[in-house]
């Protein structure tokens, strides 16, 4: 059974990766198109705001304390060969705010969050939920999709601001209180670099992470096949697509704002 | 109910610690004032250019961080930059003809104010006006400066042969 899905799904190609695409992109039209409809019932919304926000933020937190720790000991020593350790504060802002916050909240949200999803909606599938709904007339991609696919949207914006924050107070602990860099000139020197759009920059990355990591999840999910395998299979789908999809963004997202 | 109630209590505390970290992001990591404890005493200096000196750097005496750089100003008065000091209470002890320097810490670092004391029996108090100044080193200056005596000394040396063209 296995090897012939496996020959199944491989089979076509270019083909087959074009139809998937194209499959992906349909469901996310349909999903954007739900999404007003589904704005008149806001509990179900906040109930997936804390599914996906609430319960990753001791990883979110604990991650970006260590990010921005290491950032602050690897910046220190790279700078310090320059004589130019006061430039640690501007770094590991704009490196946080622009580049690691964004990135590194994303794929820790699609590894958290997101596969949390596709496993619940696929899961859902396999056990015949979202039939029973579509026999009540309850249209599944709305009453279970655009919901988690919001909280999504909503929670990745708002961890990745903690993740920022917090790793800032991380660079700062091991730079200014472990290697002795003057506060002053950390704190001064990184409010004469950072712009307000920087910050904007920053979230504005992470909302396309947003668009992107949950409308994969909820993709995968509801296109899992109704099988403990296949609801298996598509989890490990939802962190490989939305990494590379959230790379490959924040690519191109950082070429645009170089114009 | 009890359930629902700490499920949207756990949200609420999600939303607004979010919210509050793009708070801080926008209030303390851009260019607002900084704040700093205005706990020691104020000393005042005029420098003819402060070059990129910015509130908040360090006021060093021998190397040491004795105080902040409270506050730059241009005095309309004077043509000057007036800069205010804020120096840590347990530095009372600067002789009041202390003379104070921008420098610039390493190759690429921010610069500061250095203190350098004088001989005097009397020290600073709160208020007191630092009269020696040395303004920042700008670099084009230094560069022009170096230019034009090198160009001087050259048109000196010049002066006692009649300036030959060179011929092709």
């Amino acid at each position: 059974m296995s090897t012939v899905n496996l020959r199944i799904d491989r089979q076509g190609g270019l083909r087959g990766a074009l139809e998937k695409l194209g499959a992906y992109l349909l469901f996310s039209a349909r999903l954007l198109v739900a999404v007003p409809r589904s704005l008149l019932r806001p509990a179900l919304i906040v109930a997936q705001v804390y599914n996906a926000g609430a319960l990753s933020l001791a990883l979110i937190m604990f991650c970006g304390l260590f990010v921005g720790m290491v950032l602050g000991l690897q910046g220190a020593d790279l700078l310090q060969r320059f004589g130019a350790e006061e430039a640690l504060g501007p770094a590991a802002a704009l490196g946080l705010l622009k580049q690691l916050g964004p990135v590194v909240a994303a794929l820790l949200f699609a590894g958290r969050a997101g596969t949390a999803l596709t496993s619940e909606i696929g899961l859902m599938a396999a056990t015949d939920q979202l039939s029973a709904m579509e026999m009540m007339a309850v249209d599944p991609v709305r009453r279970v999709c655009v919901p988690r696919f919001l909280g999504a949207l909503i929670a990745l914006p708002l961890l990745t601001a903690i993740f920022i924050t917090i790793g800032l107070y991380g660079a700062q602990l091991v730079g200014v209180q472990l290697l002795g860099i003057d506060a002053g000139q950390f704190w001064s020197q990184m409010r004469n670099a950072v712009e307000l759009d920087d910050i904007a920059e920053g979230m504005v990355k992470s909302l396309f992470f947003a668009l992107a990591a949950a409308s994969i999840a909820v993709y995968e999910g509801f296109h899992a096949q109704p099988t403990a395998e296949g609801v298996g299979r598509a989890t490990t789908r939802t962190v490989v697509n939305s990494s590379i999809a959230v790379l490959l963004l924040n690519y191109l997202l950082t070429a645009l704002y170089l114009h | 109910m009890r359930q629902s109630r700490s499920i949207e209590l756990a949200t609420g505390f999600f939303a607004a610690l979010g919210f509050a970290a793009m708070f801080f992001m926008v209030t303390q990591i851009t260019n607002r004032s900084p704040t700093f404890g205005d706990a020691g005493f104020r000393l005042e200096a005029d420098f003819d250019n402060v070059g990129s000196l910015k509130e908040g750097a360090p006021v060093s005496m021998a190397g040491v961080s004795v105080g902040r750089v409270e506050s730059i100003r241009y005095d309309q008065g004077t043509y000057k930059a007036h800069v205010v000091l804020r120096i840590q209470p347990q530095y009372n002890r600067i002789p009041d003809d202390s003379d104070a320097a921008i420098f610039t810490a390493g190759l690429l670092g921010g610069q500061y104010v250095g203190l350098q004391p004088g001989g005097s029996e009397t020290y600073y108090k709160d208020g007191s006006h630092v009269e020696l100044t040395q303004s920042a080193i700008v670099l084009e200056e230094l560069i022009s400066k170096f230019l034009f005596s090198f160009a001087s000394k050259e048109a000196d040396q010049k002066t006692a042969p009649p300036a030959q063209s060179p011929q092709p």
